[in-house]
């Protein structure tokens, strides 16, 4: 039968070639926008983690209450006990403590007069420690475009783009101005020893990269910081780990006091749990969803048509397998079946060609920067989709589905043949 | 000499009379306000000032007290140097005009405070840089209404509402509680221009200094921000003391 099916397919292109390129065209649509937004998942939960969330976050809970400010009077103080107690009893967890800080970084000139000033959003890691993993997590090294990397107290790297507003050249001393924890003004003098890009918008806009040491004292921070990033040794996200791993660590504070009160024991949240990014990717994932939804609905509606057009061009074919006593149930299936063969071959090839351009996507990425210029979300300026394996089969869905209810609805005219008119319907 | 004497009394009749006027057309008259702000500029305004002042700040981890010295020239010169924590010994902030400098020793370096750092907070108070410059006559910044009046401090006081002649001022309206006998500023409210309240003042305690009435013990409450206020303290202070004029340029900042 299917042999049959198939020889009617290949002899007869008319009936096939449309239906074929339709399903294939929808299959690779689909599969490339569901690689396209998982990859923009993937890059919005990586760059989210490196940069700012962690896979899990320890703040103190006045902190976490406006962490999007970052309140560093509200920091969490005794950071060095915490985490040599984290690095204990979570060993398969990388732990380390960050402050971010805003203020202003003025280039003075000889005189020391200032001579440019310009709005800075700095980010202080722990970059000579022993364990510390914040080289590896942000790619430090490679990101350093123009002079080197801090090797030692008082120097900072700055962003290209901040360091060409400014003027600076590396070897330049520039006077960060911004708050202690006590909210006094904090002025500190450091050395520019690069200049570094990201390749996130929203870091390399005015980025200050400085030991944490240095800003601790630069900013009466001592044994403080805002906050502590964990983050699974692979790497990788795993939600219902994270939360279980926070249930515990926070239970574990639960009815205590310090300072007299309980607005500055430590807290423990998720990555999706922070700044929105659970309503942001649970969104994601419903346009993902209606992606294949709309293609499925875009597609049955054209194969609909298709099927509409190939029953009334085989309008005469399908009278004589009437006449000649063939079931209508099953002439009905012969179509249906016919269209899944087209459908199958229409769908590997839609995958195949979807698969093509994901992975040469993935892995040459389309530079966005000229559109992320005012982004505040971190995502990179190079697009890059994310082939998964869930990519190989989402478009057996649309490409299958659309293709028997096309076939199903349009086929329906098949019953309403009489054969009583059949040899009327000859004659003329 | 009778002469004289009867153009003394004349006059003195006039002023009354102009007073007694003033009272009876009722609160909502200018005059009467404007004269209590003259009255206020006249109690606290001095060519020259010397203040040790305290500001014990409570903010939501504890207070913490910080120490500082000011010598203020007129309404446009002023040289604050700041005597404790030993985090903040040798701070120097200079007011010149409109513009305000602050030197700090540990970098060696003098930057201008401009533009939206100005209303940032001086040493985590409740106190902007933009509070600390603020030394104009209310009567040339404000226009005056009395809306009523009330007890502050056991003391009876005008409530008076200002409006800002000039855009060019960091609340553009202000509520004052006036001491009707001291001519003190006892209580205030300061407003933004959507009229949302920002900071409130609040005199705890007066002494009376070179024959002016000065606020000794005041609570500034920055609305918007969290913690108890900042007790603003002086420990002493001297009217018209001579200050040498080097001490209001930058050079001095260093020294």
């Amino acid at each position: 039968m299917i042999e049959f099916l198939f020889k009617g397919i290949v002899r007869d292109r008319s009936r096939s070639l449309f239906p074929f390129l339709t399903v294939a065209v929808g299959v690779m649509l689909t599969v490339f926008l569901y690689s396209y937004i998982k990859g923009l998942e993937n890059d919005f939960v990586e760059s989210s983690a490196r940069f700012s969330t962690g896979h899990v976050k320890i703040m103190s809970r006045a902190y976490a209450a406006e962490a999007e400010q970052f309140p560093n009077d509200l920091a969490y103080v005794g950071i060095e006990a915490l985490v040599d107690e984290l690095r204990r009893e979570f060993p398969d967890m990388l732990w380390t403590p960050r402050i971010r800080f805003a203020g202003l970084l003025d280039i003075p000139d000889e005189a020391g007069e200032t001579r440019a000033q310009g709005v800075v959003v700095g980010l202080a890691l722990d970059l000579f420690g022993r364990e510390s993993p914040e080289w590896r997590i942000l790619d430090i090294g490679p990101a350093v475009i123009e002079g080197r990397a801090p090797q030692g107290p008082g120097e900072i790297l700055i962003s290209a783009d901040l360091a060409k507003t400014l003027d600076v050249r590396p070897g330049d001393t520039a006077s960060l101005i911004s708050s202690t924890m006590h909210g006094s003004m904090a002025m500190a003098n450091f050395k520019v020893t690069g200049t570094l890009r990201f390749g996130v918008t929203a870091m390399d806009r005015g980025a200050v990269v400085a030991d944490i040491r240095d800003i601790q004292h630069a900013l009466d921070m001592d044994d403080a910081a805002g906050e502590i990033l964990g983050f699974y040794r692979d790497f990788l996200y795993r939600e219902r780990e994270a939360e279980v791993l926070a249930a515990r660590f926070n239970a574990r504070y639960e009815g205590q006091t310090q300072e007299g009160t309980s607005e500055f024991l430590p807290v423990m949240v998720t990555l999706k749990s922070q700044s929105g990014l659970a309503d942001l990717l649970a969104m994601m994932r419903i346009f993902s969803m209606a992606v294949v939804l709309v293609f499925v609905v875009a597609m049955s509606i054209v194969l609909w048509n298709a099927g509409l057009m190939g029953s009334l061009r085989r309008y005469g074919e399908i009278g004589i397998r009437l006449a000649m006593g063939e079931d209508k149930g099953h002439l009905y299936r012969s179509l249906i079946a016919e269209s899944m063969v087209i459908a199958v071959f229409g769908t590997v090839a839609g995958t195949a060609v979807g698969l093509a351009i994901s992975y040469f996507i993935q892995a040459h990425g389309i530079d966005i920067s000229s559109l992320m210029k005012s982004s505040s979300l971190m995502f990179s300026n190079v697009l890059r989709t994310q082939v998964t394996p869930v990519s190989f089969v989402i478009g057996f869905l649309p490409g299958l589905g659309a293709t028997f209810l096309g076939t199903a609805i349009s086929g329906i005219g098949i019953y309403r043949r009489k054969t009583s008119t059949l040899m009327k319907e000859f004659e003329g | 000499m009778r002469r004289i004497t009867a153009l003394l009394g004349l006059a003195a009749w006039g002023w009354a009379s102009w007073l007694l006027a003033a009272w009876s057309k009722g609160a909502q008259q200018t005059p009467l306000a404007e004269w209590i702000l003259h009255r206020v500029d006249e109690n606290i305004v001095s060519g020259n000032k010397i203040v040790t002042s305290r500001m014990v700040i409570h903010g939501r981890r504890g207070s913490r007290s910080v120490e500082a010295k000011s010598w203020i020239q007129g309404e446009d010169k002023a040289f604050t140097e700041y005597l404790a924590p030993p985090r903040e010994r040798g701070t120097k902030m200079l007011k010149l005009g409109d513009q305000l400098w602050t030197y700090s020793p540990s970098t060696d370096r003098t930057i201008l405070i401009s533009g939206h750092m100005l209303r940032q907070s001086v040493m985590g108070s409740d106190l902007s840089y933009e509070d600390m410059m603020e030394d104009r006559r209310l009567l040339s910044t404000y226009e005056a209404t009395v809306v009523g009046e009330e007890t502050v401090l056991d003391a009876p006081c005008w409530v008076l509402e200002l409006k800002a002649r000039t855009p060019d001022v960091a609340y553009p309206s202000r509520k004052i509680w006036v001491d009707k006998t001291r001519f003190v500023v006892l209580r205030e409210e300061r407003y933004a221009r959507s009229g949302m309240l920002l900071k409130t003042t609040e005199v705890k305690s007066v002494v009376r200094i070179q024959g002016r009435f000065v606020p000794e013990r005041v609570i500034f409450k920055d609305v918007l921000k969290a913690g108890e206020g900042t007790e603003f303290i002086v420990d002493a202070i001297e009217f018209d003391t001579p200050i040498p004029d080097y001490l209001f340029t930058k050079a001095s900042l260093r020294k």
